[in-house]
């Protein structure tokens, strides 16, 4: 197992009790220096610590060709200021140095307080000490799902322990050529889910991120698969409220999603970067006949934050569902929004989005609805909300429709608002300070998606808005 | 036990505009004051002025509150202190439920009004069981506390909510803004029996209203007739029988005539 996420988690021992667990070899065994940049020599090394079959290094290697020939975006936020160079791509877990309690930052600190984050997961959270120790918690959960044929694993376990499925659908949602984010991610990723669910079975409890090994979760180049046969049922919950408290400013992730006949998936993402963080992610599903997809996306802070979660509905009668928050604070940018893409007739979507502006922070959202010809008694409705706190804020829409079928209902709304001074005022005609009154009105704007989300995440969501009302920033 | 409410003399301006011209009046716990008056007359301006509006800027005169000025004293806090104001178009606020909004409002008050300054909150079940005996004596269905405040309500539930407020919050100053309008006969009943509901010796309440028939079944002992932002006559209940017979114009042009 590798984790190229600073600061480290200390695996502990080397030697065959490594590869017992992990199955890769012995670091200590070999020299080698971990170093910054991208390069071909770095990527071979990756795929070669993990002792990765030689398609997946073929795989990577074509992708880093394609990272240095694409041209850098101009659109969405400004990225010109990523340094490449200045990043480390891979590293060793026994490079790493522990980072200690004391250098992690007052206000972090102050957040987990306030969100009530037990002690054991805030070293986790910061990166101090050893694993966290959900191990036996994942371990029984393994059990039940093992027994259903549910596969639940990091992408690196599940390239080692099934190179058939991985194979065969690695890369074919969203392919290294996609972007350069996406290229950059298929040459340097480690860490991510794989899931894989059979025919017809439900998994009713939602299957989180951390209930994995953790360090990967954290990873800068996450890679995530998802695999739903037919007429199956899965959750996944990916991220947590408390601040993600990284001094790795590049995070870009690739989340692949198959959805066959008649099965549904549904991704929760609750995500708060610390503000030095670029949050570039490429996220995908591809949905069959009747199949449907749910993408529940809540992204708080970074210092810009580029993500479009997409459904391709390329069977009859499929339906796809993205719900959004974005919120952005001083000196943040969130773009943010969707893409539905209708590829088949009575294909159905939903896109419903609400961002919040505060203190000069800048939302966007950026939208595809496209329907091709044929995709005939095609329905979608785009609904984007967006907030603005103050004078200083700032909220763009940049929605793009691009419909060639006639036999279709489409719906496209969008709104602008501030908090109004007749609400303000009805609310504190009741006791409450004009601050509460605020953030209520703020709580209630964003209620409609708050409400998808399991309770505790949904709490804690409503915690963590309280506290970016405050002023207070993890 | 001294007034609740004694004005003094208000002058009060609207975006530049001077709608009440120098009003009086001192309203006594357990008391119950009707004003009624021609539309325009500044009846609205009154009650928002006593809440605290921020748009409306007092040029001369004073308002006390159990004696002391309020002048100073921002929404919430006049909130606090027991001064409520049923709303004529009550505010929808989406994504908050009533149950809520509802908790929130009578914890902020017990902070408010807790000794040193530390009150504790209430608890869920005891919230839910004054809040469902207070719906059920509005003939509020229970689905109404999950219901989003105000948001599609029709006009009747909208005033039936603000009184249901006003029973869970216990105010000791109740200013009521034309609650009746909009009302069909039923509801009118069941929100004049509610606000009965809630009278005590410690509450003074202000009624504000544009028609007689609410004070049917709210009966006041104190009736004062507001024309061009001046309490032009004042009286006991019979007033409101010879304003039914006879309308404003004849109190209007007296005015006029001043």
């Amino acid at each position: 197992m590798t984790d190229i996420h600073k600061p480290t988690f200390d695996i502990g021992s080397s030697g065959s009790e490594y590869k017992e667990k992990y199955g890769f070899f012995d670091p200590e065994q070999y020299v080698f220096k971990a170093k910054k940049g991208l390069n071909r020599e770095i990527v071979k090394e990756i795929s070669w610590m993990k002792n990765e079959p030689d398609w997946m290094r073929q795989y990577r290697l074509r992708a880093l060709e394609t990272f240095y020939q694409k041209p850098m975006p101009q659109w969405g936020g400004n990225l010109n200021d990523i340094d490449f160079d200045d990043i480390y791509y891979f590293l060793r877990a026994t490079d790493k140095s522990e980072r200690s309690w004391e250098d992690v930052p007052d206000d972090i600190k102050k957040t987990f307080d306030r969100l009530g984050i037990p002690e054991a997961e805030r070293r986790f959270l910061s990166g101090v000490g050893a694993q966290y120790e959900s191990e036996v918690v994942y371990h029984n959960i393994k059990e039940s799902l093992s027994k259903q044929g549910v596969i639940f694993l990091g992408m690196d376990q599940a390239l080692a322990e099934h190179p058939d499925i991985v194979k065969k659908y690695f890369g074919t949602v969203i392919p290294s050529a996609d972007n350069k984010f996406a290229a950059l991610n298929s040459a340097v990723w480690s860490g991510g889910s794989f899931i894989y669910v059979p025919k017809g079975v439900h998994v009713e409890m939602p299957l989180q991120a951390y209930f994995r090994i953790n360090a990967q979760n954290m990873g800068q180049f996450e890679r995530t698969l998802i695999i739903a046969d037919e007429g199956s049922y899965v959750h996944y919950v990916e991220g947590c409220t408390a601040p993600i408290y990284s001094s790795d400013s590049l995070h870009s992730a690739v989340v692949e999603i198959i959805i066959n006949k008649g099965a549904r998936v549904r991704y929760t993402t609750i995500q708060n970067w610390s503000s030095n963080v670029y949050n570039l992610v490429t996220k995908r599903a591809v949905a069959y006949e009747d199949a449907t997809m749910e993408w529940v996306d809540c992204n708080l802070g970074s210092k810009l934050t580029m993500k479009y979660p997409s459904v391709y509905m390329m069977g009859k009668g499929a339906h796809g569902a993205i719900l959004s928050v974005a919120f952005a604070g001083k000196g943040q940018h969130q773009d943010a929004g969707g893409k539905v893409v209708h590829g088949a007739p009575y294909t159905s979507s939903v896109i419903n989005s609400k961002s919040i502006s505060k203190d000069g922070g800048r939302t966007s959202y950026r939208g595809l609805l496209k329907v091709y010809a044929g995709a005939v008694g095609s329905k979608s409705n785009v609904r984007c909300d967006a907030l603005l706190l103050d004078e200083t804020s700032r909220s763009d829409t940049y929605p793009y429709i691009e419909i060639d079928e006639n036999n279709v209902t489409i719906g496209h709304e969008a709104s602008v608002s501030k908090i109004g001074e007749e609400q303000l005022f009805y609310l504190m005609s009741r006791g409450l300070s004009e601050a509460e009154a605020a953030t209520m009105i703020v709580s209630g704007f964003i209620e409609p998606i708050i409400k998808e989300l399991p309770m505790e995440f949904a709490v804690e969501m409503n915690r963590l808005i309280q506290l970016q009302m405050e002023g207070s920033v993890g | 036990m001294g007034p609740h409410l004694e004005i003094k003399n208000l002058h009060v301006q609207v975006e530049g505009k001077e709608i009440l011209k120098g009003i009086d009046l001192t309203i006594n716990p357990g008391e119950i004051h009707a004003i009624m008056g021609p539309n325009g007359s500044g009846k609205s301006t009154l009650a928002n002025t006593l809440a605290g509006h921020p748009k409306y800027v007092i040029t001369q005169g004073d308002i006390l509150y159990k004696g002391a000025s309020i002048l100073e004293w921002k929404p919430d806090e006049r909130a606090q202190k027991g001064i409520f104001l049923a709303f004529q178009y009550p505010m929808a606020i989406p994504g908050v439920t009533v149950a809520n909004f509802l908790r929130t409002a009578l914890n902020a008050k017990r902070r408010a009004t807790g000794s040193n300054g530390s009150s504790k909150s209430i608890s869920i079940p005891e919230f839910r069981k004054l809040m469902i005996k207070q719906m059920e004596l509005l003939k509020l269905d229970p689905t109404f506390a999950t219901r989003y405040l105000n948001d599609g309500f029709s006009g009747g539930e909208k005033k039936r909510v603000e009184i249901l407020q006003m029973a869970v919050l216990n105010p000791e100053l109740a200013i009521l803004d034309e609650t009746d309008s909009g009302l069909d006969i039923d509801a009118l009943r069941i929100v004049s029996e509610g606000v009965n509901a809630t009278m005590n010796p410690n509450l003074g309440i202000l009624l504000i209203t544009h028609y007689q028939r609410i004070l049917n079944y709210i009966k006041p002992q104190f009736i004062h007739v507001m024309v061009s932002g001046k309490l032009a006559m004042s009286g006991g209940p019979e007033l409101a029988l010879q304003l039914e017979e006879k309308g404003y114009d004849w109190i209007i042009e007296a005015e006029t005539a001043k």
